[in-house]
């Protein structure tokens, strides 16, 4: 009995062993333990036996279904993991086939640098405020120290609506509506569209963007001056931006300063990107002149502030390489798509 | 603004820098360098040569052997030339072999030089080259005594006749300098002259001054027996300085003098130009001559032109003068335009004897616009619309005088007629150190700051704080002025860097610019560019836009001094920027294009403009390529919808735009308030922009998604028991709208309508002409149940009953 359960056993592995699918492991597994396998017919075979061999006969057949099943089991999931291999192996793809992107638009340059400007002063309590475009020449100028017949309104080239209105020519008018709200300190910086009066050409516009900016408080230094924008120039073009102010003129600030940043290109040594002086000239600042402020009723001696103004078409076009000012207004896909 | 290094070393004589210095420092303490010009850039081995014989070349009828000696111990070499003016015993520039010069012939100057190597010209050998003027980087302009054409000749100029072989040729024509250019800002006044800019070098490099000094000038006579001022418009003029100088011989300036002047860019002419115009470089103070034998009467006055005058200008011009402008006037005539330009009939001539020398001070602003109307724009002009300081002008006639004097150009008559009403006093400021400090950030002592004020001649009382402005100083006003003073000296790049302190604010986007950033993005993501077009325009698009003769968007605000038509009204609609940026894209054959821009338009409150015009924020779009209507108006209620206007958008096909395709656009109703139109561009205008495809814009008036955006949004749970579908499919007239279909299956759905989606449209044979079909999916859903079949029967009854009152029935 034994040796008959022994052989079947043997020939059951040696079947699975050599069985090359899974169809032929069923056929194996019916022929020998289905109803009529031959483990079946064994214990169909126990009324010969004797009554007390019959637990260990049964014991025996047992422990036989048992190595044959298990055998079994090994050899479908061996069976399972080729059929898998091979399936993965036949779905290789080229990879480097155009993936499908969704058709998405682009900011504007101009935006995108505004963007940054914006989130970098925010970041610093700023709040980005708004003013007219089409402007008083009270706030556009006189407000801001520029009274009638200076040189400064004519060097502005002005747009003139008439003699009261005009399309605004510097972002600094906002600094006035600003400070006519009453509220006390002021930390803002204010983007828009201005206005002047010069013809189309690859480095000029009648129509740009500028960034204003003004802080006013008491005890706020020209050194805090210095530091913020030394802040924003690092944030805007490079953790090593060195920055330098030279003394400049305006008529709403004193002292007042213009801030180069170290070319961003080479790194301050010269090129021709920066003309090899190694600076690149980006904005305008300085203590907001006393005179401003008491032509807003703020006590000039407690308060001081500081402004900046930003050309945002000059930015643009520095850090986005673009060599002709009128790109940014034609507005050609394959120009903004770049972006 | 230009000076030559070495003027300004002549007042600053232990100035020791080279270029690059002077421009960082000069840059650094306010006078910012623009660039500057090495005369002797490129200029390497040119020597004095003596042509001792000349030969013809046996080969080249325009070319000569020449025999040069170079060097003082009588070395030779022989040069081959085609110059038609050399000679022998002439004294000439040559480069020798391996030298560099400027430029070519042209005068166009190479970077750097260009490499001169000894050579066979026609199998001849030459061992170097003459120079002309243009090769040595300069012009015949600046140096009056080189050939036109031809090598430049050293024994045309008598200062010259000492040269000797192998004398440096640079050092010789005063080419070893530096030109810098500045941008002098227009409240320094003072630094548009050499001494303004010498002053600043000297306190820049901490190194004395010492300006020019003037001596006392002049015959024993007295120029007031020979002329008498008048100033009748003491408000346009508050100052007339007149000196006399008779005798006067015209010869070319020395060649110090006219080196200066060439450096400066201003070509020497005569001695009294050239004295004039030095003076003018180096006190600022423009002044000018009058032949004194044409003036009538021995008289000079100073009045407003009359009306429509007209005035014949030394250029030979004639000019139509106004009220407004000053002139100068003889006993009976105007003879010279105030500070602009004087006249043809007093110009001085090379038979002049006599002249009257004007120093004067006229009204910057009044000399602006007098020559803004009357088109002109002269050297003085540019310097007197500055505003310049009277007190120079004495100062700057009396140093012209001591150069007539020292130039033997003329007998200077003694005195002056001096018409000055209103002295200019200084101003005196009282300084604080701690507030100085405060606006600055710096912790800078007193001493330390008098000696900054000193350094540029504020003198200060220390006792009394007070600092004395002198007069040239019209920039130094109050305190504020004394700490840039300060500041520039201490040094802009010493002030520490800090960040403000005071109290926290917390910064942020206004609520306004948070929606449009929100629609900008919901645009972008879905596949559109942002544009950005001029907010100026011509009148002549309205038309292009087929706008009725009385449509309001033609009453525009318009610019009184406009680049041009074209720029000349501020738009009151977006679309001409938009559907100009489409057809530039395609003209460029750029496909499926989709564009859009946040910009304002300009709606006037009453015309002509008495006061500021609404501006209102506008979303635009526009498209072609690949897409209709609906997808145009799907990209309007995701970015609508995206700004947190959720109540419902509704359309009225009732525009009324004439831009527009009539069957084709609607305008968009948000809270019964029209807030934007979209629609196909009307063929007629897609043909006036020349883009032959169909194109859709859309746009959106931000004014009202800022006010009707909401983002309280409140979760409203998942759905807990199932939802009963039903399918209808409708027929109807063609001319029934999709929208009053859905508004009664909304409105008679109620509650428990869940969704409501347009699965099919059909128009065809099968419903007949004029009938179009279209099928509805509708959801139901309770909160609380699950719904029956009754429940929804009874909605549905409602339903189809409220359609077929619009006459849409059931399909069979």
């Amino acid at each position: 009995m034994k040796e008959k359960l022994s052989k079947i056993v043997e020939e059951a592995l040696a079947g699975i062993e050599n069985s090359e699918h899974l169809e032929k492991l069923n056929e194996i597994r019916v022929a020998y333990l289905g109803k009529k396998g031959e483990l079946t017919s064994v214990l169909k075979g126990m009324k010969d036996v004797l009554p007390e061999d019959r637990p260990k006969v049964g014991q025996m057949v047992n422990d036989a279904r048992a190595v044959i099943e298990e055998k079994l089991e090994a050899k479908k999931a061996a069976f399972e993991k080729r059929i898998l291999e091979e399936k993965i192996a036949s779905e290789t793809i080229d990879v480097t086939l155009p993936g499908h992107t969704p058709v998405a638009g682009h900011k504007h340059p101009n935006t995108i640098a505004l963007d940054d400007v914006e989130r970098i002063f925010i970041g610093m309590g700023y709040e980005v405020v708004e003013g007219p475009e089409i402007e008083y020449d009270y706030y556009n100028f006189e407000a801001l120290n520029i009274p009638a017949n200076h040189p400064a309104k004519d060097e502005q080239d002005t747009f003139y609506i008439n003699s009261d209105i005009v399309l605004r020519t510097q972002t600094s008018s906002v600094q006035v509506h600003e400070m006519e709200k009453g509220k006390l300190p002021i930390r803002m910086i204010a983007p828009g569209r201005v206005f002047r009066s010069d013809e189309v050409d690859a480095t000029h516009s009648p129509s740009f963007n500028q960034i204003e900016g003004l802080v006013i408080d008491e005890n706020v230094t020209f050194a805090d001056l210095k530091g913020t924008l030394a802040e924003f120039a690092k944030e805007m073009f490079g953790e090593k931006t060195k920055v330098r102010f030279r003394p400049h003129h305006f008529p709403f600030t004193e002292p007042s300063a213009e801030m180069d940043v170290s070319c961003f290109k080479c790194g301050g040594s010269g090129c021709r990107f920066c003309k090899g002086e190694g600076w690149i000239e980006i904005l305008g600042c300085g203590m907001v002149h006393p005179r401003v402020l008491e032509m807003r009723d703020i006590d000039a001696v407690k308060y001081q502030g500081f402004a900046f103004g930003i050309g945002l078409e000059r930015i643009a076009l520095l850090k986005y390489e673009i060599d002709d000012m009128r790109l940014l207004y034609e507005n050609d896909v394959r120009f903004l798509s770049q972006f | 603004m230009n000076t030559p290094l070495s003027w300004i070393k002549a007042y600053v004589p232990e100035l020791d820098c080279d270029a690059k210095e002077f421009a960082d420092a000069m840059t650094l303490s306010g006078t910012k360098v623009e660039g500057y010009t090495k005369f002797d850039d490129g200029l390497e081995k040119i020597v004095v040569g003596k042509i001792t014989k000349i030969e013809r070349h046996p080969d080249a009828d325009k070319l000569v052997i020449c025999q040069v000696v170079i060097d003082a111990d009588g070395t030779s070499t022989q040069i081959v030339t085609g110059a038609p003016n050399v000679f022998e015993g002439a004294l000439i520039p040559v480069v020798l072999d391996g030298g560099r010069v400027a430029g070519d012939h042209s005068g166009k100057r190479v970077p750097g030089g260009v490499k001169i190597k000894k050579g066979k010209l026609r199998g001849i050998e030459s061992n170097g080259m003459m120079c002309s003027i243009e090769e040595l980087g300069s012009t015949t302009d600046m140096y009056p005594d080189a050939a036109e054409d031809g090598i430049y000749i050293f024994n045309d100029n008598p200062e010259y006749s000492k040269a000797t072989p192998g004398d440096d040729v640079v050092s010789l024509l005063g080419l070893r300098d530096v030109s810098f250019e500045y941008e002098i800002t227009s409240n320094r006044v003072d630094c548009f002259s050499v001494i303004g800019i010498a002053r600043e070098a000297a306190a820049t490099f901490r190194k004395p001054f010492i300006p020019p000094v003037v001596t006392k000038t002049g015959n024993n006579e007295n120029a007031s027996d020979y002329i008498t001022v008048e100033v009748k418009d003491p408000d346009l003029c508050p100052r007339y300085v007149a000196r006399i100088v008779k005798n006067i011989k015209i010869a070319p300036s020395p060649e110090w003098m006219q080196r200066r002047l060439a450096a400066c860019g201003i070509r020497p002419i005569n001695n009294i130009v050239d004295i004039t115009n030095y003076v003018m470089e180096e006190y600022g103070q423009p002044m000018h001559a009058f032949d004194y034998d044409t003036l009538e009467d021995k008289k000079i006055i100073v009045r407003r032109a009359n009306d429509g005058e007209k005035f014949q200008t030394l250029d030979g011009q004639e000019r139509e003068l106004d009220s407004d402008i000053l002139m100068i006037c003889d006993g009976k005539k105007p003879v010279g335009i105030a500070g602009i330009m004087g006249g043809e009939n007093s110009k001085i001539t090379d038979e002049v004897k006599t002249m009257l020398f004007e120093a004067a001070c006229f009204d910057g602003t009044n000399i602006r616009l007098s020559g803004k109307r009357l088109g002109m724009r002269t050297d003085a002009q540019t310097k007197f619309e500055k505003g310049l300081d009277p007190e120079n002008a004495m100062e700057a006639i009396n140093r012209a005088c001591q150069l007539i004097e020292e130039l033997g150009a003329g007998e200077v008559v003694g005195g002056c007629v001096d018409v000055y009403n209103t002295k200019k006093e200084p101003v005196t400021i009282e300084y604080d150190v701690e507030r100085i400090n405060r606006l600055l950030g710096t912790d800078i002592g007193e001493d330390e700051m008098v000696s900054y004020f000193e350094m540029v001649d504020l003198s200060v009382d220390k006792d009394k704080k007070l600092v004395t402005v002198p007069t040239w100083r019209q920039d130094v006003l109050r305190l504020a002025d004394l700490a840039e003073e300060v500041a520039r000296f201490y040094g802009y790049d010493k002030i520490p860097s800090t960040l403000p302190k005071g109290e926290a604010t917390a910064g942020g986007l206004s609520y306004k610019l948070r929606i449009e950033s929100i629609a900008r993005n919901v645009a972008e993501h879905l596949g559109f560019c942002e544009a950005s077009t001029y907010s100026f325009e011509s009148p002549k698009v309205f038309d292009k836009l087929r706008l009725d003769a009385d449509d309001a968007a033609r009453e525009a605000v318009v610019i009184s001094n406009p680049l041009g038509e074209d720029y000349s009204i501020m738009r009151t609609l977006t679309l001409n920027g938009m559907l100009t940026s489409l057809s530039t894209n395609y003209n460029r054959r750029n496909k499926n294009v989709r564009l859009y821009e946040m910009a304002n338009i300009y709606i006037p409150k009453s015309l002509p403009v008495t006061e500021l015009p609404n501006e209102y924020m506008q979303m635009t779009f526009g498209m072609y390529g690949g897409c209709d209507f609906y997808d145009m108006k799907g990209i309007v209620e995701a970015v609508i919808t995206k700004c947190g206007l959720k109540n419902g958008i509704s359309y009225d096909a009732q525009a009324g735009k004439n831009y527009l395709h009539p069957g084709r656009q609607a305008n968009i109703v948000y809270n019964n308030n029209v807030i934007g139109y979209l629609g196909e561009v009307h063929p007629e205008v897609l043909d006036s922009y020349s883009i032959k495809e169909k194109a859709y814009v859309a746009v959106i008036d931000m004014r009202f998604v800022v006010e009707y955006a909401n983002f309280n949004t409140k979760f409203k749970g998942l759905p807990k028991y199932p939802a009963v579908t039903r399918d209808i499919s409708l027929v109807m007239d063609k001319s029934v709208q999709a929208g009053s279909i859905e508004e009664i299956i909304r409105k008679k759905g109620g509650k428990l309508m869940e969704q409501c989606e347009l699965f099919d449209i059909y128009e065809g044979d099968r419903i007949g002409a004029n009938m179009k079909s279209l099928a509805y999916s509708i959801r139901f859903r309770a909160l609380d149940r699950t719904l029956e079949d009754k429940d929804v029967n009874e909605i549905m009854e409602k339903i189809i009953s409220s359609l077929s009152d619009i006459g849409a029935t059931l399909r069979a």
